[in-house]
């Protein structure tokens, strides 16, 4: 049976750091409608911490620019979420979803966002247009029953 | 977090770095900037990580326990992490962590 989408939003904000909390509080209140365990919850609130972050650190490098959030909940109770940047875009996809990977200097950043979105989420895909932005999209199931 | 999410405490040589909250990118610079002025005033044997209070974290955790790595280096010193729930240590076993750093339960060694 194919599924539907019985519930979506739609959120644009800023890109600033302040945000990455906002966001993942939004998502997981979201989600919270399909009855998650405390594991989907805390898996998703990483996912959506790790792209937020992605997006102020690496696509605006700390300047201003908008992130665009798309959530949907379909009939067989998964999540579906969309998180875009118009930031500078990846160059070498390939390379930055290698774990440790880091354009970072600082020495403070793991390296390790792509690599847990992908660890933590079912279809994880990123498009990216060096110049124009990114767009990173994930899937996860919501409730075992 | 800001600078009253971590508590520092320092004995026999030992110093334990307690931090609560929630570590995200956001948060994590203020508890750095605290880390490094307590890790390089007592210049520690020993530090030990604390995350026992910790209800979140994400890569950025990750980077700010790797960044104090560097600096107990630097010093000198050793470092343990303590008290991580089972989602924080998946992301730091995720990253290999536990081959530069020992991981324990908060009163014991696994």
């Amino acid at each position: 049976m194919k599924s539907e989408i019985i519930n979506s939003v739609k959120l644009s904000f800023d890109a600033t750091s302040e945000n990455e909390a906002f966001a993942r509080q939004v998502v997981s209140s979201f989600a919270s409608q399909l009855d998650p365990t405390l594991e989907e919850i805390s898996d998703l609130r990483v996912i959506i911490s790790e792209a937020v972050t992605n997006c102020v650190v690496h696509a605006y490098k700390m300047k201003k620019g908008k992130i665009h959030m798309d959530v949907r909940l379909t009939s067989d109770r998964r999540l579906k979420v969309r998180i875009a940047d118009k930031g500078c875009g990846i160059e070498d996809i390939e390379l930055c979803m290698q774990p440790l990977y880091t354009t970072d200097k600082s020495g403070e950043r793991g390296g390790m966002g792509f690599a847990i979105m992908q660890a933590f989420s079912e279809k994880f895909k990123v498009r990216s247009k060096p110049g124009e932005g990114t767009v990173i999209s994930f899937e996860m199931k919501i409730g075992k029953a | 977090m800001d600078k009253e999410n971590i508590s520092c405490s320092f004995e026999n040589g030992h110093l334990t770095l307690f931090i609560k909250g929630e570590i995200d990118h956001h948060s994590a610079k203020g508890c750095r900037e605290a880390a490094d002025k307590a890790i390089f005033y007592y210049r520690p044997k020993k530090c030990v990580i604390d995350l026992s209070g910790v209800d979140f974290m994400d890569s950025s955790g990750l980077g700010l326990i790797l960044g104090r790595y560097s600096c107990i280096n630097e010093t000198g010193g050793e470092l343990e992490i303590v008290g991580a729930s089972e989602r924080t240590e998946r992301i730091l076993k995720l990253a290999g962590v536990q081959k530069l750093i020992s991981i324990n339960k908060k009163d014991g060694v696994y």
